[in-house]
C-alpha cells in the first residue's frame, strides 16, 4: 500500500456476513489488496456502499488482527441498508482508521468498567479483546450492558462466554421482557449500583445512545466516579472523517478528528446543550 | 421468630433506614416479619390489597403485568437492598403490578396497617418513611422514564 490518502477508499472484499439481530449485521472484510489496517479500539472507518453512499462505522472485531476487519451495522438507512444487503466477495469501499481510541493503555492497572446500551457495544468490543487478552494488567473488570429487549441482545454468545469468566463481571438488563428471560429488567443505569471495583482507581468506558449515556453519568458520579475518569463515545454526522467539512462540530472540536472518544470532563459543558 | 431487638439489628443494615433514628427503627421493627418465597411464587398479584411491603434481602424479584395477548411482562426486576411495594403508602392501597420471586427470595416484611397506624400517630416516623419513599419512587420514575424513551430504538 501507498501513503495513506484519506479521501480514497479502499476496496475490500466482504469474506462473511453475520446476522446478528433482525436489523443488524457483522461484516468480515479483507482488502483486496493484501494489506493490513492497523487500528486501535474505538476507531472508525467511512464504509462506502459504491453508488449508494458513505457512513463512519466503527470497528467492532479484534485489533490484533489487522488483516480482517470487522464492522457491525444497524440497517437504519439508504447506506447501511446497502452495506447490511452486501453478500460474501461483494466489495464496498473503506477509509479510515479515524478519529481517538478508548484508552486502554491508560487503564492498566486500574480497575475497568464498560458500559453499553444497544449497538454501542459493537463501538466497544474491540477494547473487550484488548483488555482480556491482557487480562493481568487490568483490575478488575465488569461490562454492564442495556438493550432494548432480551431478542435484542448483541454479541449475545460472546456476553455468554464473558460472563462465565472468573475474572470478569457481567451484568445485562433489558428495558422490558416477556417470557422466559430470567434476567435483570430496567435501564442499565441501575447496574451501577451493583459493581464492586475501586471507584478512585477506575476508567469507565461508556457507549450507547446520548440520553442513555447522560443518565448513566448521573449515576456514576452519583457512585463517586470522577467527571476525568469517564470516557465516551459521541455521535454526529461525520462525512469527512479527517475534519474539513465541518458536518460533525460539536462545539469547538470535530466529532470525527477529536472524538469520537472523548474524556466527559472535556466535552461536559457541551454535551447536553440542544442541537449542538 | 426473631426477636425485636434483632429485627432492628437487620433494619439498621437495610439501606432504606440508614441514618434513622433508633427509636424510630425500633418502631418499625414491632411491624416487622422475616418471611421467605420459592422461586416462581407470586408475593403480591395486581388488585389485591396492599398489605404490606418487604425489604429484600436475598434473591430476585420480578415486577409484571399481564398484557392481553402478549402474557406477563416484566417491567423491572428487583434484588437485594431494594424495596418493593409502594401501593401500601397511597390509597387505596391495592397492588397495581405483580411481584413474583425469580429466585428464592428472602425479606422483612412489614405489616401495611401496623406501620400506617404509626405514622397517624407518630408524624416525625411518617415524615421519614415518606421522605425515603418518594426517593424510591423519584427514582423509579425516571427509570420508567427512561424505558419510555425507548432509547435503542433509536440509535
Amino acid at each position: 500500500m501507498g501513503t495513506f490518502e484519506p479521501m480514497v477508499p479502499e476496496a475490500y472484499r466482504v469474506r462473511k456476513v453475520i446476522r446478528e439481530l433482525a436489523d443488524t449485521y457483522t461484516l468480515e472484510l479483507e482488502s483486496v489488496s493484501g494489506s493490513p489496517l492497523h487500528y486501535a479500539p474505538g476507531q472508525f472507518n467511512m464504509l462506502y456502499a459504491f453508488g449508494v453512499g458513505e457512513v463512519p462505522i466503527s470497528m467492532s472485531g479484534d485489533p490484533s488482527q489487522p488483516h480482517l476487519l470487522t464492522h457491525t451495522v444497524r440497517a437504519v438507512g439508504p447506506v447501511t441498508q446497502a452495506i447490511c444487503a452486501s453478500g460474501r466477495d461483494s466489495v464496498v469501499g473503506v477509509r479510515g482508521p479515524f478519529g481517538t481510541p478508548w484508552p486502554v493503555e491508560k487503564a492498566v492497572g486500574k480497575d475497568v468498567v464498560i458500559m453499553a446500551g444497544g449497538i454501542g457495544l459493537a463501538p466497544l468490543r474491540p477494547a473487550i479483546y484488548s483488555i482480556l487478552q491482557q487480562r493481568e494488567k487490568f483490575g478488575k473488570f465488569v461490562l454492564l450492558y442495556g438493550s432494548r429487549a432480551p431478542e435484542n441482545i448483541l454479541f449475545e454468545s460472546e456476553l455468554h462466554e464473558w460472563r462465565s469468566r472468573f475474572d470478569t463481571q457481567v451484568n445485562l438488563t433489558v428495558d422490558s421482557a416477556s417470557g422466559n428471560w430470567k434476567g435483570n429488567v430496567g435501564v442499565v443505569s441501575t447496574l451501577i449500583s451493583s459493581i464492586d471495583v475501586d471507584v478512585s482507581n477506575s476508567l469507565v468506558f461508556l457507549c450507547g445512545p446520548e440520553i442513555m449515556m447522560h443518565f448513566s453519568i448521573l449515576e456514576l458520579i452519583k457512585r463517586g466516579f470522577s467527571k476525568n475518569q469517564i470516557y465516551l463515545s459521541m455521535e454526529r454526522n461525520m462525512k469527512c472523517a479527517i475534519g474539513f467539512c465541518g458536518h460533525c462540530q460539536f462545539g469547538p472540536t470535530f466529532i470525527c478528528k477529536e472524538g469520537a472518544v472523548f474524556r466527559f470532563d472535556q466535552i461536559e459543558r457541551f454535551f447536553r446543550i440542544k442541537e449542538i | 421468630m426473631v426477636t425485636r431487638h434483632k429485627m432492628s439489628a437487620l433494619l439498621r443494615e437495610a439501606p432504606l433506614f440508614q441514618d434513622l433514628d433508633e427509636r424510630i427503627v425500633d418502631l418499625l421493627a414491632g411491624c416487622a416479619t422475616n418471611v421467605s418465597f420459592d422461586a416462581g411464587e407470586m408475593i403480591y398479584r395486581e388488585g389485591e390489597a396492599a398489605k404490606q411491603f418487604y425489604e429484600i434481602r436475598r434473591g430476585d424479584v420480578a415486577l409484571e403485568i399481564f398484557v392481553p395477548g402478549r402474557g406477563p411482562v416484566t417491567i423491572e426486576t428487583l434484588h437485594e437492598k431494594d424495596v418493593l411495594g409502594w401501593s401500601w403508602l397511597i390509597e387505596p392501597y391495592r397492588w397495581h403490578f405483580e411481584a413474583r420471586a425469580l429466585t428464592r427470595v428472602s425479606a422483612i416484611s412489614f405489616d401495611a396497617i401496623c406501620i400506617r397506624g404509626k405514622c397517624e400517630s407518630d408524624h416525625e416516623l411518617g415524615y421519614e418513611l415518606m421522605k425515603r419513599f418518594s426517593k424510591i419512587i423519584v427514582e423509579r420514575l425516571q427509570n420508567t422514564r427512561m424505558q419510555l424513551l425507548d432509547v435503542y430504538g433509536h440509535i
